[in-house]
């Protein structure tokens, strides 16, 4: 390791000195100094704040769903009650959670750390995405408080336009401008990756969350467009009559199904991609071990993102397009399943020869390996057309889509978080807690969503608010398991909030990982670096990397050997 | 509340359709696959987890293999092992999607509206929320809906398809086992969605011919489309001695119509159902635009329009050569083979059937129908 960059052992003994007095946290401490901050780090603190308070609803929306299936009868809330509560989890964890969670609060927060910069390309378009999507949070909430919506997050028509009476508009109007939060994050993310790398940073030595979020901003540029047209379309026929949508003036439903798909499934990337960098990172930290296969991962995460355009069409297998179009689509889907599949081995190969601990964070990404694994296998079962007759708008669908999103997504996001959250507050957090509740995470989640698979092969339909009493114990492990997730979820929101008085100082790198984030302090200054740093070498220079030049140098040496 | 109740733990759902079993080898070929990959990716993790922990003695000499190898590896081996699923799910599918060549077919009428399930058979009798077939013998279901998008899925046989307004969606099944199996609507459609169910009854022949000879007293669907096309004053403008001109419906079913724009269309079920309730949408060579046939959309539901497209299709179906003769005038007076009778007898008119409440559309900010009561529903 004879680098410029020392090495993360070497870093462990450097003396950085105590942290600076001032930091991003207390230069300015007045609330006006916090809502007109141009500061990446402080935005991504807003964000994590905001998408919190919709995380709270929407799981508290699912909460009374789950206590809703404890028994067969419909007894606990009206049909259309429920109906809303799953729409209302529905659209806030899918567009005020999960597309914005690791993008906005760790993307925010750590591109311009990670590559080397003072900030994004552009703060104030940065804190302007911010304030579109509180906005569209206000629309979607007014929706909410009103009076609810009925027909679940992918709004399909007819039902949508013409035969509910609820607040669709309201609601469809907070997602489109969340939408345009979205276009303005994926392009700031985009151009800063571009044009603000430090010096030596090539695309090779980049690491691979920056790969990830670079993939996820293409996907939000191109295909969040499609969204505002098709809520914008949505709303021209419901207020107004126009028929696009509606068999009886002359408009087609399934229309309204395609356009949302060719948004919604590429969301679908949006969603995990970022996940898949958080893992990246954390694997190769905890192993003490270069990542394998960099360019395998990050040319995995542009060919999930290019691939992703193309295979929306198997959401529709029933909705009576033509069996070829089945055929066409099912293929395609078949095929984005290796590029993921690529990654999952790569970090299993990771561990191998590394000096592996097992640190929250850590439990959260190999809980996330496992997790995914089974919720991309089951992916499969959807993908091949006649499973996918049977299964189709099953509670195996639930359950799959579950164990990528909370399984992949949501573990990732506790993993970055924990992991980030020394460079972040200053603090540790209490490390047996944190494992304690990512092992409780783990547990509980397995519980509420492996009796859906069987559920689902069974033949229960989503969406129901009652169901046959055969079922009922499936459904009563769900919801046990759900209570546990919950308590999962509460044991980081007390001691991370403990942690911010209380918690132990972190030092620049707790972790002794590599990375420039972790070469400033935390938490770092309001400009990031006092000197631009200079990159010179890969990014995951771990005391046990097999680093190219070594190979180089062992294959020389086996030369002179066999000479 | 009634819980705790009698602890039933099913893992399989009934296996009653003769694809049923198909599609539960690839299903469970899935299942032990997922393990075998679940062993793969785990089983190594697991090993490396406890011989590479920290301060373990494990040999850590870094690799010196060429990372391409084994990359190539694992993508290459999911690559083929994924398109051989896509090829057998591809295959069944196009097996379930596939209509076979059956003498005895049944074809049976299946309309969803919010929240019900109306099934017309053709012999005429109609249920609600049930569906009675008989055992071992293709079952063709032709499905529409008069509001929203509904899913007929009947787990049972390992079956469903998405039911569209304004479009008839097909499946087809053939019942492999007598009893009663739940069918469920699938897909989101308001607030009764969950009370949108009922049950497909496989009856033995006997017992079917028994049964689907009762409640046929208004005749078969045919009888009662020709009742409607003179009730609703089809026969007026389409019948032999109308003063308007209007193209004659006999053996157009199945065959090429010259559209007024050029083009052709096949005369299929969609289109005669478009023709009634959008008139101006396909409009037939020189009769138009704008046509003058009125549109009975909201005067007639979704089981009349079936009834008068079954009775259109029953006027015939021609040969080419033979359809060509007849159209050699086409938009002209020379269509003389419409059934005699064509004014509808006083005092008989509205349609027979039993009285559609959704018929039409619903008005936005409409009160939901009063046949829904908001109640706990249960099974």
């Amino acid at each position: 390791m004879s680098t410029q960059i020392p090495s993360a052992s070497d870093l462990a003994e450097t003396d950085f000195g105590p942290p600076p007095a001032k930091n991003y946290l207390n230069e300015e401490t007045t609330i006006r100094s916090w809502l007109l901050t141009t500061d990446h780090k402080r935005i991504g603190l807003l964000y994590l704040f905001t998408i919190l308070i919709f995380f709270a609803i929407a799981s508290f929306a699912a909460a009374m769903m789950r206590l809703e299936l404890l028994t067969p009868a419909g007894d606990l809330v009206l049909s259309q009650t429920y109906n809303k509560l799953f729409t209302i989890h529905g659209v806030l964890m899918v567009w005020f959670f999960l597309i914005p969670s690791i993008p906005t609060v760790l993307g925010n927060f750590l591109i311009p750390l990670m590559i080397g910069a003072r900030d994004l390309a552009f703060p104030k378009l940065n804190l302007a995405s911010w304030y579109i999507f509180i906005t569209a949070g206000a629309f979607t909430l007014y929706a909410v408080f009103a009076g609810g919506v009925e027909t679940g997050w992918t709004f399909y028509t007819p039902l949508s336009t013409k035969y509910t009476n609820t607040h669709v508009f309201a609601m469809a109007m907070g997602v489109f401008i969340s939408g345009f939060s979205s276009i303005l994050t994926g392009l700031n993310f985009i151009v800063t990756i571009h044009k603000m790398r430090a010096p030596g940073m090539k695309w090779m030595r980049l690491p691979l969350f920056c790969w990830s979020l670079y993939a996820t901003s293409i996907i939000m540029v191109l295909a969040t467009p499609v969204l505002a047209v098709v809520t914008m379309l949505l709303a021209i026929e419901r207020l107004w009559g126009v028929g696009i949508f509606d068999p009886a003036l002359g408009g087609d439903p399934v229309l309204f199904q395609h356009l949302f798909w060719f948004y919604s499934h590429p969301a679908v990337y949006i969603m995990i991609l970022p996940g898949f960098g958080v893992i990246s990172e954390l694997i190769t930290c905890f192993s003490r071990k270069r990542i394998f296969g960099y360019e395998f991962i990050a040319f995995a995460s542009m060919a999930i993102a290019i691939l992703g355009f193309v295979v929306w069409g198997h959401h529709m297998f029933l909705s009576s397009q033509s069996v070829y179009s089945g055929m066409v689509f099912s293929f395609l889907s078949f095929v984005i399943a290796v590029p993921s599949a690529i990654k999952v081995f790569n970090w299993t190969a990771t561990l191998y020869k590394g000096s592996i601990t097992f640190e929250t964070p850590m439990l959260y990404a190999l809980g996330f390996i496992g997790l995914f694994t089974i919720g991309g296998m089951t992916g499969l079962f959807v993908a091949a057309l006649a499973t996918d007759v049977h299964l189709h708008d099953t509670y195996f669908v639930v359950a799959h889509f579950h164990y990528i999103m909370v399984g992949g997504m949501v573990l990732a996001f506790m993993g970055g978080l924990h992991y980030w959250w020394p460079k972040i507050t200053g603090r540790r957090y209490p490390e047996p807690l944190g494992q304690l509740a990512a092992l409780v995470t783990f547990i509980g989640f397995n519980l509420t969503f492996f009796p859906q698979f069987i559920l689902g092969y069974l033949g229960m339909p989503r969406r129901y608010h009652a169901y046959p009493p055969e079922w009922q114990v499936w459904n009563v492990l769900s919801t046990a398991g759900a209570s546990i997730l919950a308590v999962g979820y509460m044991m980081p929101l007390g001691y991370l909030i403990w942690s911010l008085k209380k918690g132990k100082r972190a030092g620049e790198n707790p972790w002794e990982a590599t990375g420039l984030e972790w070469q400033t302090t935390s938490p770092p200054p309001k400009h990031n670096f006092d000197v631009t740093p200079i990159v010179t070498e890969e990014p995951y220079a771990y005391p046990l990397a097999a680093s190219d030049e070594h190979l180089k140098a062992e294959k020389g040496r086996r030369a002179l050997e066999h000479a | 509340m009634n819980f705790p109740v009698a602890m039933e733990l099913p893992l399989v759902p009934d296996q009653a359709s003769s694809m049923a079993g198909q599609v539960d080898l690839l299903f469970w070929f899935l299942v032990l696959l997922t393990c075998g990959i679940v062993a793969v990716v785990f089983g190594p993790m697991f090993f490396f987890l406890y011989k590479y922990r920290k301060g373990s003695p494990a040999d850590r000499t870094p690799d010196t293999f060429r990372t391409w190898i084994p990359e190539v590896i694992w993508s290459g081996i999911p690559l083929l092992i994924a398109m051989g699923i896509f090829a057998w799910g591809a295959t069944v599918y196009a097996h379930i999607k596939t209509m076979p060549d059956a003498a005895d077919a049944l074809e049976v009428n299946v309309i969803g509206k919010q929240w019900m399930w109306n099934v017309q058979h053709a012999e005429g009798h109609r249920e609600l929320n049930e569906l009675h077939v008989p055992v071992d013998r293709t079952v063709r279901l032709v499905m529409t809906s008069q509001d929203v998008i509904h899913n007929f899925g009947i787990p049972a046989f390992r079956l469903k398809q998405d039911v569209l307004p304004g479009r008839y969606t097909t499946q087809w099944f053939k019942a492999t086992k007598l009893g009663r199996y739940r069918i469920f609507c699938d897909q989101l459609c308001g607030m009764g969605h969950a009370e949108m169910v009922g049950w497909v009854t496989v009856l033995n022949p006997v017992e079917y011919n028994e049964w689907v000879n009762v409640g046929t007293e208004q005749g078969t669907l045919v009888a009662r489309g020709e009742r409607l096309f003179r009730a609703l004053g089809c026969s007026g403008c389409h019948g032999e001695n109308s003063q308007i001109r209007a193209p004659s419906l006999v053996g157009l079913y199945g065959h090429p119509v010259p559209l007024d724009n050029g083009e052709f269309v096949t005369a299929d079920d969609r289109y005669i159902h478009d023709s009634i309730l959008l008139p101006q949408k396909q409009i037939v060579m020189s009769y138009g635009p704008p046509s003058v046939m009125p549109s009975y959309a909201g005067q007639i539901g979704e089981e009349e329009v079936f009834q008068l497209v079954q009775y259109i299709k029953s006027l015939g179906r021609y040969t080419p050569d033979e359809y060509l003769r007849q159209n050699e005038g086409v938009g002209g007076q020379t269509q003389t083979h419409v059934p005699t009778t064509q004014n509808p007898p006083p005092g008989t008119s509205g349609p027979t059937a039993m009285p559609s409440p959704a018929a039409g559309p619903t008005p936005q900010n409409a009160p939901p129908s009063p046949a829904f009561s908001p109640q706990p529903t249960s099974y």
